[in-house]
């Protein structure tokens, strides 16, 4: 049987909009989605409850949706998500308006995804990572827009480069890719303008 | 009006929480993540028909109307006050059709929606500022095609706009604009803080409030996130400068407020109070105790 959506689709959906908004617009700091939504929601294995929870607030339609390795392997996912979001899902990651990354370690690399046009570069992906180490206050370095001063945040599992390509990312602002990344029960955001340095 | 009343009205039947429809909330939150991540930027947006005429907030309340939760509680102002048509209308607007908690205190609102001011009072982390927005192109006026001004936009090349001031400086020995007064933002896009006065112009500089910009016929949303760069434009021997009062607020008394003009009578009798409603009422209620 096809496991249920969100339980209260406009409530459960702003909520957890409204944390992945927050937490783009500071990034460094971590917000925790709404109690038990997580637990609520049972989509098939490996996709998480808090990737569903993404996918079913943001994605419908108009967004064609990418599936990492991982999630692709499992026809049961991309049932789920055609199911409750009408998604259609893509192989390109360029031409991917959301990516969902189940194995950040080997998530592909960013200059992969869609990186906007400069007339338009909001036409960019936005990347939903599931990792298993989000801790603010520790780990890369981040400044820019949303940031007081400084803040830091320890992110894991990641491919050793990422910093490296976060900073290219950063380098060809306007352009490049937005990250919503989450962790069991909670989220924490980096969009293209924040400056990342390694620790 | 009575201040401060966070009343919770009963939610109508018969609309979907807070009025638009799923599908329309969604494309509007995916919009506002990108305007939150490349701040400053105009991002293009399917604007509804809303059950006001264009001109009267309709971006603004699209906006409001996507990132609203039941546990918010709304304020609206037109021109910094809480009790003028626009801003009783939408205030109502919601209250029927989300059932949130509706005040007038600034320091009680999780999300303000402006028409043309930012409360006097400072904004904290936890708030949202959700302006509403006519025209919001700042190079509109200089250039009138949509397809040249992304290009300028994509190249940063903010001439143009430099020229403009400068014409002012020509013409009027100082930059004369008032109102909707360019800013930079985040040191990369120029953009148009909707017409507030120039006076608003520092309280978007490093606030601690998230901002968002709603043009519901232009159909655009932008945003500023909190503690951003927001520079307004001018010269180093013309720098930039807001208004200033030759006199204090003739109901609170304060200064440093934006005062408006009131005209008393026919013979020319005029008073200058502020045009924040609910700072003045809560400094003429303190005053009296």
């Amino acid at each position: 049987m096809l496991a249920p959506g969100l339980a209260d689709p406009v409530h459960d959906a702003q909520g957890t909009f409204r944390a992945v908004m927050d937490v783009l617009a500071r990034p460094g700091q971590v917000r925790a989605l709404t109690p038990g939504l997580a637990a609520g929601l049972a989509p098939p294995e490996p996709l998480t409850p808090e990737l569903a929870a993404v996918a079913l607030t943001l994605t419908d339609a108009d967004t064609p949706v990418w599936l990492d390795a991982a999630l692709a392997a499992v026809p049961a996912v991309a049932a789920y998500l055609r199911f409750h979001t009408g998604a259609p899902l893509t192989d390109d990651p360029a031409r991917a308006a959301f990516a969902l990354i189940r194995d950040p370690a080997r998530c592909p690399p960013l200059s992969r995804f869609a990186p906007g046009t400069p007339a338009y570069p909001d036409t960019s992906t936005t990347l939903v990572l599931a990792l298993d180490t989000l801790i603010p206050g520790t780990g890369l370095r981040l400044s820019g827009p949303g940031i007081r001063g400084e803040a830091r945040m320890a992110l894991a599992p990641l491919p050793e480069t990422f910093a490296t390509q976060l900073a290219a990312n950063r380098a060809d602002f306007p352009l490049g890719v937005d990250l919503i990344l989450s962790a069991p029960g909670r989220v924490a955001g980096l969009p293209r303008s924040t400056v990342v340095t390694e620790a | 009006m009575s201040a401060a009343i966070a009343q919770r009205p009963e939610r109508e039947p018969g609309y979907n929480f807070a009025y638009l429809d799923e599908g329309t909330k969604r494309m509007i939150r995916r919009a506002i993540l990108k305007a939150i991540a490349v701040p400053g930027y105009q991002v293009p947006f399917a604007s509804r028909e809303m059950p006001m005429p264009y001109g009267w907030g309709t971006g603004g309340v699209q906006v409001t109307a996507a990132i609203l939760g039941r546990s918010d509680v709304l304020k609206v102002i037109d021109q910094g006050a809480d009790d003028t048509t626009n801003a009783v209308s939408i205030r109502r607007f919601f209250a029927r059709t989300s059932g949130v908690a509706t005040t007038t205190r600034t320091a009680e609102a999780t999300i303000i929606q402006t028409r043309h001011r930012i409360p006097e009072t400072p904004l904290s982390e936890g708030q949202v500022l959700v302006y509403q927005v006519p025209i919001p192109e700042p190079l509109r006026f200089l250039e009138p095609r949509e397809t040249e001004t992304r290009q300028l936009h994509a190249l940063a090349e903010y001439g143009a706009m430099h020229v403009k001031l400068y014409e002012d400086i020509s013409r009027h020995g100082h930059i004369a604009t008032t109102y909707a007064y360019p800013v930079e933002v985040a040191g990369r896009y120029v953009m148009d803080p909707s017409p507030t006065p120039k006076f608003d112009n520092p309280k978007m500089d490093d606030c601690p409030a998230l901002q968002l910009f709603g043009a519901g016929r232009e159909r655009r949303i932008y945003a500023v996130p909190p503690y951003t760069r927001v520079r307004s434009l001018d010269f180093e021997d013309h720098p930039f400068r807001v208004q200033e009062f030759t006199q204090p607020c003739a109901l609170c008394g304060a200064s440093g407020h934006y005062l408006d003009e009131v005209v008393t009578d026919d013979s020319g009798g005029r008073m200058f109070i502020c045009s924040d409603t609910d700072i003045c009422e809560t400094r003429v209620a303190e005053a009296a105790r």
